[in-house]
């Protein structure tokens, strides 16, 4: 079998039941070269600290539940090889979201941000079951589909400096995934989502850090997609106001 | 305290496949009806997201729906019940189409049509994909699509705890929000349980942390039997060590399965699935490899014997455009490039073919609880499950419980506050108890890997009586033991502790409930496999089997017959 290693885990503890401010705690394991930061964690909390509380599920990237800070940065933890770190390892609870408990954060605002964007497929006339597939072409899907490849893991959030300052900005995922549809070629709804995307704190509040495309764990690039919506919605508004200054004349 | 009560027309456990689509199902039948969906993740993260290869329904020239259905009663070996299997194929397109409609960004032909691929035990390419991220893009689809109903209430981060059900009528469940520890009834005038599986009951599955049979327990306690739980699929192609999926679709894609002397074993040597080599059914592929280990052709590793995945022939423009994901999957789990060397792989507990007895409309024993998905079993799946039917289960039949559940609270009062309002304090009651419990000798984590120690000696791809019989009673001893737990996490806030003691619960039921129908069931037919009785056995076991709870027993094992239709039961070979 492989060596085991030992390595130390600090660990951010908070629990608003007792705790006035987070602490933090510290444990040594015993642990295999193999391991992602997760089964780590999991160790932890099966052998050594049940009390400790984080959210994983599905340990293969793509159900997004189990992004923590790792020695500062935002990591999706079960893709995270230790053996890339020290002997000591700082996990802490996503940064730029309000905690709950211990690597738990709070995510309602992260959500209803989706909601703001209408991701879904609008159309002026809805199709029926019996219609059938409608057509795209694979060059149609290629436009949109890496935009379509994101996990809602948070980590961009975490990463992004606009966020930090100003927890209301619509922020990286919610943009791209907007922008998404606004793409598609199956949808007619662009209109709606621009003018959501020329409203305050959406496209216009980014400041072009890129980190949200450089932390993304699955190779979406949402500084581009901002960067894009940002380019359409003042297209799809000059447009507007030719095709309205054309109507008086 | 009061104990909050909130109210919803519908009430949907579960927000993965088969809980998005009846939501969705219910807002379109009646906009004015409101619906509560209560989930233990966030929709986004149920088990749904991990699903790969695709999602089956007829939409090429060369198919028909009497090719769907006949290959899914003969990959169910005959245990299927053939009007929902009929019903299913007929209404596989138009919801996959929906799904279309809702932006799901399926792979697509030159021409711009839907592209379908080759999966196990299908006659013809009947499998839609979008790449290999199928429930990834189907789940985020739905979800999304949801999110235009607002009469769509979400209560995420909350696990249900009981069922209220007063004179045999489901009236809401007990809910307790893991956010603030606290515990609240949320009414309907009809429930829909969409809780995924149980593979967690097994120490090495593809599922997810969050698979626990949560929603089989909960009906399985208040009356509804659990059928057919005996069947458990493995899935031949799981990552040594992880159980990471390696989807079929790489066999779908024209992968071959290699023994150490390097022979696709499944052409050189008879196992049952003929011509189709390695696109035959799960369960026979399963067992083919177990077979060629036992007869000393397997390649040795860090984590037990395994067979070689090849799928170097393909190309990596091949690989990457249709399997990206397997690539990705299997470089950073276990540093192998597919497009470079074989992946190595053995079967690895999938799906549960049963669960909650349901009808064609997901009705249950107890009038307004409804089930669809992976938890229920309506028996489209028999003994055995066909590769890309159970994405698409979730799409048909979680629509049809919607629809009969509106139809359903039409008809019906609110019930009792009074009674409500008593089960749910005693389910305070219990749950403070539990959070509370300092005394005891059991922890956890260690009743859960006996537990999953015994599933696997007893009920894995090769079972016969006396494992079986040790399995049965290794997991009453389990159950004693569950008393004996002590908690180390007192906290309301978020205590994840509290949470895993009620899913290792639930766990158990399944278990039991598996083991104990699995033992009574003397033939082999579909994924349950004896040693002691190889063969099926029509004339005594062509019926369903059904698992009753029984209060400090273990469960009553009854029988209900199979809808047998145009398809007679035949040697199942291929």
């Amino acid at each position: 079998m492989s060596e085991r290693q030992k390595k130390t885990f600090v660990i951010t503890r908070f629990d608003p039941d007792t705790d006035e401010v987070p602490k933090t705690e510290s444990y040594e394991i015993e642990v295999e070269p193999y391991w992602k930061i997760l089964d780590a964690i999991n160790y932890i909390k099966d052998e050594v600290d049940p009390s400790l509380s984080h959210r994983w599920s599905c340990r293969m990237a793509v159900c997004g539940s189990c992004g923590m800070m790792v020695n500062g940065e935002p990591r999706l933890t079960c893709k995270d090889r230790l053996s890339g770190y020290g002997d000591t390892i700082e996990i802490s609870p996503l940064s730029n979201f309000p905690v709950i408990r211990d690597l738990v954060v709070e995510m309602d605002g992260f959500m209803d941000k989706f909601n703001q964007v209408k991701p879904w497929i609008i159309r002026a006339k809805e199709l029926a079951a019996e219609d059938g597939p409608m057509r795209q072409s694979p060059e149609e899907l290629e436009e949109f589909k890496q935009f379509s490849m994101c996990i809602n893991c948070m980590l961009c959030y975490s990463a992004c400096p606009v966020v930090a300052n100003e927890p209301e900005f619509l922020g990286p995922a919610a943009i791209a995934l907007g922008h998404r549809y606004n793409i598609d070629s199956r949808d007619e709804g662009a209109a709606e989502r621009n003018e959501v995307f020329r409203g305050e704190g959406t496209v216009f509040s980014c400041s072009y850090a890129n980190e949200c495309s450089e932390v993304c764990p699955k190779n979406v690039d949402p500084a581009a997609a901002v960067n894009q919506a940002k380019f359409n919605a003042v297209i799809d508004w000059a447009t507007g106001l030719v095709i309205s200054r054309d109507g008086k004349e | 305290m009061e104990i909050e009560s909130i109210s919803h027309d519908i009430v949907i456990v579960g927000g993965g496949g088969a809980g998005l689509r009846a939501a969705i199902a219910v807002a379109e039948a009646d906009p004015q009806l409101s619906i509560g969906m209560v989930s233990k993740v966030y929709p986004m993260r149920s088990h749904t997201v991990s699903a790969e290869g695709g999602a089956a329904a007829v939409a090429r020239e060369d198919d028909n729906f009497e090719m769907h259905g006949f290959d899914t009663v003969k990959g169910s070996d005959f245990l299927g019940d053939q009007d929902v299997i009929q019903y299913f194929v007929q209404e596989a397109p138009k919801e996959l189409a929906l799904l279309e409609h809702w932006g799901c960004p399926w792979s697509r032909n030159e021409d711009g049509s839907v592209a379908t691929r080759a999966f196990g035990g299908m006659s013809t390419k009947r499998t839609w994909y979008a790449t290999d991220k199928v429930g990834f893009h189907m789940l985020h689809s739905l979800f999304q699509h949801s999110m235009r109903f607002e009469q769509i209430v979400r209560y995420d981060e909350q696990f249900v705890t009981k069922l209220l059900v007063e004179d045999g009528v489901v009236r809401g469940v007990a809910s307790l929000n893991i956010r603030d520890g606290v515990l609240r009834i949320i009414r309907g005038r009809a429930v829909i349980l969409a809780t995924g599986g149980a593979g967690k009951i097994f120490p090495f599955t593809t599922n997810g942390n969050i698979k626990t049979g949560d929603g089989m327990s909960l009906a399985y306690r208040a009356g509804v039997p659990l059928k057919d739980m005996e069947f458990v699929q493995y899935h031949p192609t799981g990552l040594p060590g992880t159980g990471i999926l390696i989807t079929e679709a790489a066999r779908g894609e024209g992968g071959y399965l290699r023994n150490k002397d390097e022979e696709r074993f499944l052409v050189e040597r008879d196992y049952g699935v003929g011509t189709k080599a390695e696109l035959g059914p799960r369960d026979m592929i399963s067992r083919a490899i177990i077979q060629e280990i036992e007869a000393g052709r397997g390649l040795e590793g860090a984590h037990g014997q395994y067979m070689n995945l090849d799928l170097t022939h393909l190309g990596e423009e091949k690989i990457q455009a249709r399997i990206p994901m397997v690539r990705e999957l299997s470089k950073l789990y276990i540093d192998v490039d597919p497009v470079e060397a074989p992946i190595p792989i053995r079967p690895v507990v999938h799906y549960m073919m049963g669960g909650i007895d349901t009808d064609i409309d997901g009705a249950t024993s107890i009038r307004g609880l409804y089930a669809a998905g992976e938890c229920a079993s309506v028996s489209l799946n028999g003994a055995n499950r066909l590769g890309s039917n159970s994405l698409t289960e979730c799409l048909v039949f979680g629509a049809r419980a919607g629809r009969c559940a509106v139809d359903f609270s039409r008809g019906i009062d609110e019930g009792s506050d009074a009674n409500l309002r008593a089960q749910a304090e005693e389910e305070v009651a219990r749950i403070e108890a539990l959070r509370n419990k300092r005394s005891g000798n059991e922890k956890i984590s260690r009743l859960r890997e006996e537990l999953n120690t015994t599933m696997e000696s007893g009920c894995g791809v090769y079972r016969e009586e006396g494992s079986m019989q040790a399995s049965c009673e290794t997991i009453d001893v389990i159950k004693q033991r569950l008393a004996d737990v002590s908690l180390q996490d007192g906290s309301r806030v978020f205590n994840t502790e509290l949470i895993a003691a009620m899913e290792l619960a639930n766990m158990v039921d399944c278990a039991e409930a598996v083991a104990r129908c699995a033992v009574v069931r003397k033939e082999s037919r579909g994924a349950h496999t004896r040693r002691d009785h190889p063969h099926r056995d029509d004339q005594n076991f062509l019926h369903h089997s059904l698992a009753y709870y029984e209060p400090g027993s273990p469960p009553r094992v009854g029988t209900k017959p199979v809808t047998l239709g145009k398809w007679e039961p035949e040697e199942r070979k291929y």
